[in-house]
Order: structure tokens, then sequence, then C-alpha cells
């Protein structure tokens, strides 16, 4: 990234879960996303703060190249000019590993000793000063969920300083940094980093292990004279943190939590709220009046009266669709989600249901991105980057594309599925899950290679703090809307035109054969799949409008809910996993979809 | 000598060898490496084995502990 002249590259480095995004929000004032599982943002934001640019980093445990978030963190941090080290005072033994790798690189380093009350309360006495001098870099304790202690780390940025290095390891430094390099990138090299080697035309060292060890046995002698430990657990936060992981009573806790969810989602937003809004003020309000203010100056048989005020007008369908239907939906899956996130559980599922997962050539990890498919699919496979190996993000995204209903579908889903009564929703989760399993397990047999496996910590369970999980949930469903939008009015657009000239009949005519002989519904039911192939949900939504038999519900639902993911989550696909596999998700969807929809016709015929 | 897989709940085991070189180097920066004592909390059946380093949880996959290899610590 080109800087503006005179500014220096101001780096946000810590562990997953330290509160990171929280310091970026304090200084620059805009707000990122605070997240509880290491990996849900890969992404860099960048925001101006004084004489310099801040930077935010993934969180990461060390700076090498084990895995997406940690090439990033690795990229940005190699060109930082100064880096605020976030650390948790309550996981100091760990996090001080990065710190001394940050010193070992010789960047100027200021460390914020964060969560400062938390380690106090734990029963934990930290000798700030002291660890100050053992680092040789200046450290700032700090509570920054409280806004304690964020003036004097900003006192003390300039005075960043580059701190105590392993002495042991500087002749090898010395002989690489000699051909040009940073100390930074020697040290990567040093410590067997191959991506840094190459790219200097050097050849790794064996010395990761070496140094490690060496680095871990500093900090354990750091930790040993800096920290006196009285041993005060939170009886009821240990007490559930077992709970969850252990299968008697974690799988029941994780069906309470899908229930409540189920209840939130399904039935009070998706039939009580979408009342409200869709039928009440969408259709009864603004559509009425819409409707007659644009027919007062458009006929209703013509191009541009249809255009904006037919059965998909831009004026009509899609905003009673968009702020109407999905709208109140997507807000509701994601307070959901953030309530999840913010509370430390999902580690502790992914540890639940890591066995699961590893039949599917996947590990525990891989639960996050699925999670977050309900909510947005699109999302969802901008996530996978954080799997471990390819073969492991192939078989994610081609679960999310062709299995996972997102947060706007399921909606639509459960409205049309609510009336036919409890066993037909039974029925249709048991078939996407066997899909889901079948599928998996078929590209776990396929694909070359091996997946790698789950190695994770799980943080203590804390109560969410409401205002994080509203901000967030405001972001995200704001991002929804500027994603979704543009969509839904091009996706109008294309099925007015369609219909206005004919060619809507004609294609549903000519897809006799698969809508009417293959999965027995009506015709009519083309519309839904083109307007799927824009956005699965508004497919779903197309389904509305026919009269079907319960069985043909039940059909059209299995069958657009496996069909092809939205254009936007399609784009996203080739651009992460490569047009060819992205082409073969699509294609398989599309195979799928009316192979089981058929197959299911019948079943029920 | 055992695996970590085969530790038995509440079991305080050392560390012996890890024998991948990929999972040991990420172990290290976790705290976890040869010669730490370790508590073991929890085992999923034929599922991931949690345990407590003295400061700090650990999920590790089945596989990853099967490559464990440790004793009881003194």
């Amino acid at each position: 990234m080109e800087l503006p002249k005179g500014k220096k590259r101001l780096v946000l480095v810590g562990n997953p879960n330290v509160g990171k995004s929280i310091f970026f929000n304090e200084l620059t004032g805009r707000y990122v996303d605070v997240s509880n599982f290491p990996g849900t943002t890969v992404e860099i934001h960048t925001a101006p703060y004084g004489d310099y640019i801040l930077m935010d980093t993934p969180g990461v445990y060390g700076v090498s190249s084990f895995n997406e978030e940690e090439r990033v963190a690795r990229d940005v941090i190699l060109h930082a000019d100064i880096v605020i080290n976030i650390v948790d005072a309550l996981h100091l033994e760990r996090d001080l590993f990065l710190t001394q790798q940050l010193i070992d690189m010789g960047i100027a380093t200021v460390v914020a000793l964060n969560m400062m009350d938390e380690a106090i309360r734990s029963g934990k006495t930290i000798d700030v000063a002291k660890l100050s001098k053992h680092l040789g870099v200046p450290v700032i304790p700090t509570v920054a969920v409280k806004k304690q202690g964020f003036q004097e780390l900003k006192a003390n940025i300039a005075k960043a300083s580059l701190g105590y290095a392993d002495p042991r390891i500087q002749s090898e430094l010395d002989k690489l940094i000699a051909t040009g390099m940073g100390r930074g990138d020697a040290l990567l090299i040093l410590e067997g980093d191959e991506e840094v080697a190459f790219c200097h035309g050097q050849q790794a060292f064996p010395l990761r292990e070496e140094i490690y060890l060496r680095r871990r046995q500093r900090v354990n002698e750091i930790i040993a004279d800096v920290v006196q430990a009285k041993q005060i657990i939170k009886k009821w936060n240990k007490l559930l943190g077992q709970w969850a992981v252990r299968p008697v009573t974690g799988v029941p806790i994780l069906f309470a939590i899908l229930m409540a969810m189920y209840w939130f989602i399904g039935v009070f937003v998706a039939q009580t709220v979408v009342g409200l809004t869709e039928e009440t003020i969408m259709l009864g309000i603004y559509s009425e009046f819409i409707t007659a203010l644009i027919f007062r100056f458009f006929s209703p048989e013509g191009f541009l009266g249809l255009l904006l005020a037919g059965e998909f007008g831009l004026l009509t369908m899609a905003p009673v669709y968009l702020f109407g239907l999905l709208l109140p939906l997507v807000v509701g899956f994601y307070l959901a989600l953030s309530l999840l996130e913010d509370s430390g559980y999902l580690p502790r599922l992914a540890t639940l249901v890591d066995r699961m997962l590893t039949g599917l050539g996947l590990n525990g990890r891989a639960i996050i991105p699925i999670i977050l498919g309900f909510g947005c699919v699109t999302m969802a496979t901008i996530t996978t980057r954080v799997l471990g190996s390819k073969r492991e993000r192939i078989i994610a995204t081609a679960l999310l594309g062709v299995t996972i209903p997102c947060s706007a579908q399921i909606g639509v889903i459960a409205g049309l599925i609510a009336p036919l009564g409890f066993s037909y929703l039974v029925i249709y989760v048991l078939i996407i899950f066997t899909i889901f399993i079948f599928l998996g397990t078929v590209l776990n047999k396929l694909l070359p290679g091996e997946s790698t496996h789950l190695l994770i910590d799980l943080p203590p369970l804390r109560l969410p703090q409401v205002k994080n999980v509203f901000t967030k949930t405001y972001l995200k469903s704001l991002a929804f809307i500027k994603e979704a939008a543009p969509l839904f009015f091009l996706a109008a657009v294309a099925i007015t035109v369609l219909a206005y000239t004919g060619a809507l009949t004609g294609l549903q005519n000519w897809l006799v054969p698969l809508t009417e002989g293959w999965l027995r519904l009506p015709r009519e039911t083309t519309t839904a799949f083109v307007m799927g192939i824009m956005r699965r949900d508004f497919g779903a939504a197309g389904l509305y409008h026919l009269t079907l038999t319960p069985q043909q519900t039940l059909v059209g639902l299995v069958t657009i809910t496996l069909f092809v993911p939205c254009i936007a989550c399609i784009m996203v696909m080739m651009k992460e996993r490569g047009w060819k596999d992205g082409v073969a998700i699509w294609g398989g969807s599309f195979v799928i979809a009316f192979l089981v929809g058929g197959i299911i016709a019948r079943l029920l015929g | 000598m055992t695996t970590l897989d085969k530790v038995r709940r509440g079991a305080k085991v050392e560390i012996c060898r890890i024998a991948d070189g990929h999972v040991r180097a990420q172990a290290i920066r976790f705290g976890l490496c040869e010669g730490s004592v370790v508590t073991c909390g929890e085992k999923l059946p034929a599922g991931p084995v949690v345990i407590y380093t003295g400061w700090q949880e650990l999920a590790l996959g089945r596989s990853i502990a099967r490559n464990i290899t440790v004793k009881e610590a003194s």
C-alpha cells in the first residue's frame, strides 16, 4: 500500500481475541468488527491516526505462514514502522511469545497490557515496570472495554523501542541482513519461512524449533519473575465451559441454542415481525401507495409500468422483499450470531463437532464458516480462507454453496414450511443434512492430499457486551443490504424483461419436461429458478406465489435449497477458489438440486 | 510412556515428544512443548482431547493427540 508522504505505518498486532479492534476504534474513531473466534476477520483495516496510518491485522499467535491469516499479518508486520502489540494480561504466557518474536524481528514496539482488570480479578499480579524492563519496550496497562489507559498508550507510541532481542542468532542474522534485507525478513528466514526466503532468493534455515524453544523458555522466565498468581477460578464459568464440550451435556446445550435461534428467527422474526413489516407496512401501506402513484402516470400494461410497479416491479417487489422480508430476518440472524461470537462459545462448539467433521475431511474449525453460512454464504465463503489446507477450503466451499441455506432463504423456507407442520420441517432438515454428509464424504474420498487437524485454544466463556453486539449487528446488516440491494433490483429488471418479451413463458414451456415431468411441479416454478440464479432467497420467495400441495412445496424447497448459490456468492467462489472449482461447484449444484428434487418427488408421490 | 489420546480424564502428564514438526511449532507458541506438564480435562469419544496447561485450555484433535507421547508426571 502506498503511504501519503511523511506518514508512518503503525500496526496493531495481537493474538486472536485480545481486543485489537477496540483499540483500532478508539484510536481512529472508526468501528471494525470485534470477534471472539480466531479467523473471522482476514481483511486489513486501515485509517489515518495523527502522523500515522493505523493498520489492523488478523489475530495470530506468531508471525510466520502457517495459514492465510498469518501470511496476511506477516506481510503487514514486515512493513511496519511501529507496532502496538496488544497483550492479554490473562494469557500473558501465551501472548508474550508473539511480543518476543516482534522484538526479535527488530521492530519498534510498544506493548498494551490489556484486560488488566480481569487479570487482577482472577488473582494475578503483574509487575508492569519489571515486565517493561525485561522486554526493553514500554508496557502500558489498559482496560480497553472501559477505555482505560488509552491516553497513556497514545503518549507512548512515539517512545516505542526495539527491546532486547535473542542475542544468540545475531551472527546468522547479520549475514542475511548484509544481503540487503530487513531484520524481520532475516529472522523469518532463519525460522524456516519458505515464502519469505523465496522472495529474497534464499534458502529457509531449519532453525525454527531451536529459536522457538529458546523464545518460549525466555518468556517463561520473564513470567516467573513478573507474575504472581493466586488461582481464583470462577466456578460457573469453568463448569459451563466443560459442559459445552462434553457430548452428554454439550449436545443438549447445542440443541437448546439452536431451538432458541429457531424460535427467535424462524418464529418470532419470520412470522411476527415479518407479518408486521411485510404484510402491514410494505404491502399494505407502501405498495398500495406506490402502485397507485405509478399507474397514474404509466399504463399497468406498458413496459415502464410493469418495470416499476408490476408483479416483479423495481418499486414494488424488490423493496417489499428486501426491506419487508429479508432485512428483519438478516438483522435477527446477525443478532444471534454476534451473541454467540462474543460469548466465546464458538471454539467450544468447534471442539464438540470436530469428530463429526473429520469424516467430511474437515476439522472442528470448519464449523465457523458453516455457521456463518446460515447468515450469508458469500461472507462465509471468504472465511474458508482460515482453513488449514486447500482440500478443506474446497470441501467447505462446496458444502456452503450446495447445502447451506442463508438467513434470507431460511426465513422464506421457514415461512413456507411452518404451515405444513413439524413433520415436514423434520423431513426437510433430514434431506438437506443427508446431502451435506454425503457430499462431504464423497469429496473427502475424491480430493487428493491430507486435511489438517484441530489445534485451538478455548478462551473462557464471557458475557457478551450489549453495545458491541448491537454495533456488530447493525454493521453486518448494513453490509448485507449494500450487497443485496443492487442484485435485487437487477433481478427485478431481468425478470420483468423476460416476462414482458414472452421469454419467461417460452422458458417455462421449454423446461416443462424438467419442472412438470421430472420434479412434478407446475411449470411456473421456472420463474422461481430463474430468480434463484440471482439470489437463492429470491428463488424460495418465488415459490410463495404458486399454489402447491405440501409435497410439491417440500420438493420445491429442497430443490431451491440445493440449487445454485446467488450471483455474489458464485463470484466470490471463483475469486477464492479459482474459476475451475467455482464452475464445478456451480454446475454440480444444478445437477444435485434437480436430481435430489426428482427423487424426492418420486418417493413422496 | 503412552500417548495423549490414551490418558484418562483428570490425569497429570508430562509431554515427552510431539511427532509432527508443524504441530510442534504451533504447540510451542501455545506454551506446550516437550517437558510441559498438562492436565487432561476432557476427552470426547473418538474426538478431541482438551488439556489445561496451567493457564489455558487447548483442544487437540484426536490424531494430533495420538502423535504426542507423554508420561506420568511426578
